[in-house]
């Protein structure tokens, strides 16, 4: 047994040495925090309950049965020499004109009556662009399909009322504005998550997130659909990988090095699953954040993102440049079809 | 030893000046390291946001795995994810069934890129149309892919009734050779004789399980009743102890890879004796009376029924489903002409599969030549003497 004076002696030198290592312990901590956590600024913090939000994902109908339908026999041994890869290395399909047959995918997708969802994100003097893109939508975007457009903007007012066909929705939605392009332009990551997060996922199945300065110009239809979806910029779809603007600062969470990357993806065209595109979109948000926290901006803001996270989590099915092309360009023999185009704008004055 | 108790006040209480009894100061002492370990281990919920929110799972119920966010090329796949914590909801995988919902992350890998102008066979079809890929060599990569599946499990069925044993030895080794390198494989043999299979040397992470059925006389019968066998099994086993299967004939032997590059929800492979013909040249069973009837205008490919598979709830379907229409056709007295081949060609023609394979994933040498645009044999016939053992 210890007398009281030894006691105190051993308590005081325990408590020291737990100080002591206490102390010790923080250090180290700090020291490997800034290897695994870039310090957190905490200037915008986003809202805690999106990230605890359950996403109930509708039970995924077994693959229903094709009903008979006379369409060509497939040639297994055909010569096609001009043609586009139809396939990524990892086997996702790669759509271009003359790759499937429109008629045997709408028979496999009607039955299952799916509802698509379009975002776009018309905010300042973008609002102009909104009739123009709802109309050749409603020409061209999945027709036959129930479609529901969500358009974000900061005045709804502005929204002109598009006379839609049956079975087809505009839900208009308020968004802040911000003061720099820039920063509209990245926090349509953060949008897009939080709304399939509070209302899309219960409103469609799949969904597309597409920037409001182009027009639909040829049918766009159930071929482009698929668990994530991803688009070909058409400026860049010739070039090695090394030319790619990525984001090539290693302090950003969306650096690419010179050996990495499969294509360079557009950030005008993206979709899939609501609840992959849910993911993917959260998760160049949190990037975007740890960026931001770091005071640093991508060189294509969410495009560049949007490119580094293609890469770690490949895109299931790759949409060609018809799907997402330049009018400024000329068309080469190889695409067939465009169907999505940019319009001519002076982008100087609508960014301003 | 006697007991403690509370002293009074003493001049000389060691380094504090007055004294503290025990229990203070182990109190004080508690909340010292409590106030320390909770700022090094982040127990205070105002500074847990990084944690949570870095972190979400993907994929199927059996392929967890944390989020990685490249926040440096240092932790490109190899960051200590011990640190982030996996505290978002794992709706994900409870509600998309992995078949579907599969976007599996693949670590920084280095591989050249592919060409969008450059395709990699034009001398072939690679993709059929309705976007199922038909797997040639040259149109994958086979790193990517063995990345994308590296927490697949796969099981591999094989039926070796009566003297069909005698192929098990040479199937088992040169599978263990070819078949999912790299990945967590599980034979299933199928036997009326289990002490004929042959013991052979297995790979780190697979295994061998022999599961006894009964035979039937006629060979036709024994074909037939493999969709019976497997349709039971993978409710009884399957669904719970792989995520893919890969159901094929056993007098074969595997030449060169078959791996992740054939795992889909549903695959099926095509005949090497019609990858050329019409599709009024199929064997399809002709005969409306039967459950296996196609027209002469339908048809995409004659698949082959020694090579099928997919997720194990995708084949369950297809064994259940075939099952069924042989046991309707039994009932009505008729037989398809190619049996479950027949049956499976049926149901392939109308639940597309989401795969293809080339006929260089099944080929006979001796009863074909060799075309110039199969570029590989992966697994081949082996030669049978088929009047004696079937007999």
């Amino acid at each position: 047994m210890l007398c009281p004076a030894m006691r105190c002696h051993r308590l005081a030198l325990g408590l020291g040495f737990c100080l002591l290592s206490g102390t010790a312990l923080c250090l180290l901590w700090k020291y490997f925090e800034n290897w695994l956590l870039i310090s957190y600024v905490p200037y915008y913090l986003p809202c805690p309950e999106i990230f605890n939000m359950e996403l109930r994902y509708k039970g995924e109908k077994p693959f229903q049965p094709v009903t008979q339908s006379l369409y060509p026999q497939p040639k297994l041994l055909e010569q096609r020499p001009t043609e586009l890869l139809t396939l990524t290395p990892w086997l996702a399909p790669i759509v271009s004109e003359g790759t499937f047959s429109p008629e045997l995918l709408q028979r496999i997708y009607e039955p299952l009556n799916l509802t698509i969802g379009l975002t776009v994100f018309a905010v300042g003097k973008y609002t102009r662009f909104v009739e123009h893109f709802l109309e050749s939508a409603e020409r061209f975007f999945m027709r036959g399909h129930r479609v529901h457009y969500y358009v974000f903007t900061n005045e709804p007012a502005a929204i002109p009322r598009v006379p839609l066909g049956p079975g087809r929705r505009l839900s208009v939605l308020l968004i802040q504005r911000h003061s720099r392009w820039e920063e509209i332009s990245t926090r349509r990551m953060e949008t897009i998550s939080r709304h399939i997060a509070e209302r899309a996922h219960r409103e469609v199945d799949y969904i597309f997130c597409l920037d409001v300065d182009m027009v639909f110009r040829n049918p766009w239809g159930p071929e482009t659909l698929g668990d994530l979806v991803a688009a070909i910029h058409p400026g860049y779809y010739a070039v090695p990988r090394q030319q790619f603007p990525y984001e090539r600062r290693h302090t950003s969470t969306a650096f690419v090095a010179d050996d990495e990357g499969d294509f360079y993806y557009g950030g005008a065209v993206f979709g899939g699953r609501v609840a992959k595109v849910y993911e993917f979109t959260r998760g160049c948000h949190m990037a975007i954040l740890a960026d931001k926290a770091n005071g640093i901006m991508a060189a294509w803001q969410e495009e560049s993102h949007l490119n580094r996270r293609f890469i770690s989590y490949k895109p299931s099915k790759v949409l060609s440049p018809e799907y997402l092309w330049d009018d400024r360009k000329p068309q080469p023999p190889s695409l067939k079809l465009i169907r999505f185009s940019t319009l001519d704008k002076d982008t100087s004055w609508l960014r301003s | 030893m006697r007991p403690e108790h509370s002293s009074p006040p003493r001049r000389n209480a060691g380094l504090w000046g007055r004294s503290a009894s025990p229990r203070l100061c182990g109190l004080l002492l508690v909340a010292a390291c409590l106030g320390f370990y909770s700022n090094v281990f982040s127990l205070i919920p105002g500074r847990r946001q990084i944690g949570e929110s870095q972190s979400s799972t993907e994929g199927g119920h059996l392929q967890g795995q944390a989020e990685v966010l490249p926040l440096s090329p240092d932790s490109h796949g190899g960051a200590p994810q011990g640190v982030l914590e996996e505290t978002t909801t794992q709706w994900s995988e409870r509600d998309c069934p992995p078949d579907t919902c599969r976007v599996p992350e693949v670590p920084r890998m280095v591989y050249p890129k592919a060409q969008l102008l450059k395709p990699g066979r034009t001398d072939v079809l690679v993709m059929t149309p309705w976007f199922a890929p038909v797997i040639w060599e040259g149109v994958f990569d086979s790193a990517i892919l063995d990345a994308q599946f590296r927490n697949a499990t796969i099981g591999l069925t094989v039926f070796a009734i009566k003297k069909y044993v005698v192929f098990l030895e040479l199937f088992l080794r040169t599978a263990e050779k070819h078949f999912m390198l790299g990945h967590r494989v599980t034979y299933y043999v199928f036997t009326d004789r289990p002490s004929d299979v042959p013991r052979v040397p297995l790979g780190e992470g697979r295994r061998l399980v022999v599961l006894e059925v009964r035979s039937y006389s006629r060979w036709q019968d024994v074909s037939m009743r493999r969709m019976e066998v497997i349709s039971a099994f993978s409710r009884r086993r399957f669904l719970r102890e792989v995520d893919y299967l890969v159901c094929v004939d056993v007098d074969m032997a595997f030449r060169d890879r078959v791996g992740a590059e054939i795992l889909a929800p549903l695959f099926g492979t095509l005949h090497p004796g019609f990858y050329a013909a019409a599709r009024s040249a199929f064997t399809y069973e002709r005969r409306p009376r039967s459950r296996a009837h196609i027209p002469a205008d339908e048809g995409d490919f004659y698949y082959a029924g020694g090579f099928f598979g997919g997720s194990v709830a995708e084949v369950l379907r297809l064994a259940s489903a075939c099952q069924q229409a042989m046991a309707a056709d039994r009932a009505d007295g008729i037989e398809a002409v190619w049996h479950d081949e027949s049956h499976l060609n049926r149901y392939l023609l109308y639940r597309k599969p989401a795969k293809v394979l080339s006929p260089e994933y099944l080929w006979d040498e001796h009863m074909l030549r060799r075309p110039p645009f199969l570029r590989k044999l992966r697994f081949v016939a082996v030669p049978k003497d088929h009047a004696a053992i079937r007999h």
